[in-house]
């Protein structure tokens, strides 16, 4: 065959398979925002579900998922700063320690979603949640059964590498001059860490947040069995309560429900209310992004 | 503060005393403190993978020493929490578990020695764990999934790195990075209300929800995985190479696949390698897309059970401590094992492979 007849089509055949890649997104976009629009409005948005979940709204999914992921956030963003700042500041190359750390985050990121939930229900419910009640509540369950904040806790966790890897990028970004003329005004290394690593990477501790929320708010695998609730009649009101949460939500109306078409529109639009939330997390975590990129050049 | 502090005591000293300090590098409990803090801190991360390591296979290990004389507590634990719940909420039991628990005595069986039978019933008047479909279930959809996401995410990775003009390329891949933001849940939904019923149509096979649309689903999360770390590996070869060899007349073509991509070969197994750990991790596409029926086939339109969908299904509904609760903890010891072993080879192996390649060619 013509060498040139053969380029155009092995071209093509790669221009295609980034053409059905596309495709496959905006058909997902595109039938999520057709089927789901028409039933997105405010009372869908502010109410609890009605008549055995087969009418009314998502608010306390909403609210479930906002306060899951503040509590993962809250706990997640500390503990990511700082291994970043270990791994990027204090950390030699060559040290096994830091090594050793840089696998173990690498581990926690492609460890299967699932497998943080069994974790969560054997760790925080059986053992820490079991040994709690014990100790404050003299045997009575309390602590040692699903709730939000074992929920909470595992889903910090899975998305520490998240929060790792967006920050020591960051720090990295930060220049050495900076770094050199603080060291040289007298300040020590933990008071540049403090006045000048902290402050220039601020965006990429944000950058790090928004991504871990947006994670977290979609992954539905850990939360199965550590705190998500198939429907609640009240808000969550202390740590110890149950939740609802969006992505949980889809997952028991399109499988579990006795009347799957009736609800229907529901699904659809709640996977929209998701989608909406991730990409638009995701959207502003990529322009913060191109924006410490651009301050490397 | 402490800057404060400091400022305060240099001012009373004399010049010739700052300059000794100057020398002699002097004890700063602030900053000691910190880097012990914070060391320790970013210890955490070693530690949770322990923990995990410990307490999934903790949860697993009775499996091996469980008989039937200490099968019976399970049946009075059961007693003791059945009867005052009426909802259906996770963590109930359900009648047919009390009957199974109470039958399990009666069977005379050792749980462990079912684990290799080939059916899996862990509700039932005779309980078996055979593990074989899950893992028949599993490798499945793995296949179909890696046959649909690698050769395309390769192909369009090329395409990204080799033949798009920079503009084109800014825009591809962003676009298709957008996939790794879609929650699986998302895509299971879009598998099992447009995919299954699509297929359906094209194919006309007998049940809707089977491992072929969930290996197709799964496929679509595991190709942001591999197109992102082959477009990485691909762009990673020196310049040189694709200099040199565009400068003795080859095409862009003959460039791509015979110059830069057998260069990245190490790079592209590692990005198929943490694909499969993706795929075989998945959960909430396989609970929703496969159809979730334990049985041993090769037929790619049956449905299928896989490893992980098993536990995300069975485990709200399982009693504590129980026989079916180590089973499914013994599930997610393999789960964790395997996925540890394929991020292990793909970090050491592949890497090494990789910046050995380079650093001998430069």
């Amino acid at each position: 065959m013509n060498r040139n007849v053969k380029d155009t089509i092995v071209e093509s055949v790669a221009g295609i398979s980034v053409l059905l890649i596309i495709f496959i997104i905006l058909s997902i976009l595109a039938i999520t925002i057709v089927g789901g629009w028409p039933n997105l409005n405010w009372t869908f948005l502010s109410e609890f579900p009605k008549d055995g979940m087969t009418k009314g709204g998502i608010f306390p999914a909403i609210v479930g998922t906002a306060v899951m992921t503040l509590i993962m956030a809250v706990a997640a963003v500390p503990f990511g700063v700082i291994t970043a700042i270990y791994l990027a500041e204090y950390a030699s190359e060559k040290s096994v320690f830091a090594k050793t750390i840089r696998f173990a985050v690498k581990t926690l990121a492609v460890v299967p979603s699932i497998i943080f939930g069994l974790f969560g229900l054997g760790f925080f419910i059986g053992f820490i949640g079991k040994n709690m009640d014990g100790i404050f509540n003299g045997g009575e369950l309390r602590w040692g059964q699903p709730n939000i904040l074992w929920a909470s806790l595992t889903m910090a966790l899975l998305t520490l590498p998240v929060v790792i890897v967006s920050v020591e990028e960051a720090i990295r970004t930060i220049p050495k001059d900076m770094r050199e003329a603080s060291l040289a005004l007298g300040a020590t290394k933990w008071q540049t860490i403090r006045k000048v690593v902290i402050p220039g990477s601020v965006s990429g501790i944000l950058t790090g947040t928004i991504l871990a929320v947006s994670r977290g708010a979609g992954e539905v695998a850990p939360i199965l069995f550590t705190g998500a609730a198939y429907f609640l009649s009240d808000l969550p009101h202390s740590l110890s309560d149950q939740f609802m949460s969006l992505g949980y939500h889809i997952y028991i109306m399109s499988t579990q429900s006795s009347n799957v078409d009736a609800t229907l529109p529901i699904q659809f639009a709640t996977t929209l209310v998701l989608l909406l939330l991730t990409f638009s997390l995701n959207g502003i975590a990529v322009i913060l992004r191109y924006r410490i990129r651009k301050r490397e050049k | 503060m402490d800057r404060k502090l400091e400022n305060s005591n240099n001012n009373e000293h004399s010049p010739s005393q700052k300059l000794v300090q100057f020398n002699k590098k002097k004890f700063r409990f602030s900053d000691w403190f910190a880097e012990k803090v914070i060391k320790a801190v970013a210890f955490l991360s070693i530690a949770v993978v322990i923990l995990i390591f410990v307490f999934v296979f903790r949860e697993a290990f009775p499996i091996f020493r469980m008989d039937v004389s200490e099968a019976v507590p399970t049946e009075l634990l059961v007693q003791e929490t059945y009867g005052g719940e009426t909802t259906s909420a996770p963590g109930t039991i359900t009648d047919s578990q009390v009957e199974y628990s109470n039958k399990q005595q009666v069977s005379g069986e050792k749980p462990s020695s079912t684990l290799f039978s080939k059916t899996w019933m862990p509700v039932s008047d005779n309980p078996r764990y055979g593990i074989l479909p899950l893992f028949l279930g599993t490798m499945k959809v793995t296949i179909i999934a890696l046959l649909f996401a690698a050769p395309v995410s390769i192909l369009a990775a090329i395409y990204t790195a080799m033949f798009a003009k920079p503009r084109i390329r800014e825009i591809i891949k962003p676009v298709i990075e957008l996939l790794a933001g879609f929650p699986s849940v998302v895509i299971g939904f879009f598998a099992l209300m447009v995919l299954a019923t699509v297929f359906q149509e094209i194919f006309g096979y007998a049940t809707r929800l089977n491992a072929f649309v969930g290996g197709i689903a799964m496929g679509l999360a595991a190709i942001p995985i591999i197109y992102t770390l082959t477009e990485d590996a691909l762009t990673a070869v020196p310049k040189t190479f694709t200099e040199a060899s565009l400068g003795l007349g080859a095409s862009r073509r003959q460039t791509a696949f015979y110059v830069v991509l057998p260069a990245a070969v190490p790079g592209i197994f590692a990005a198929i390698i943490l694909g499969i750990g993706r795929i075989f991790g998945e959960t909430m596409i396989a609970l929703m897309a496969t159809g979730n029926a334990a049985m041993i086939s090769m037929n790619p339109f049956d449905s299928v059970r896989t490893l992980s969908a098993t536990i995300g299904a069975e485990m709200a509904e399982v009693v504590f401590g129980d026989t079916h609760y180590s089973v499914l903890f013994l599930i997610g010891s393999l789960l964790f094992i395997f996925t540890f072993a394929l991020n292990a080879l793909a970090e050491f192996y592949f890497k090494n492979l990789v910046i050995r390649r380079y650093q001998s060619k430069k």
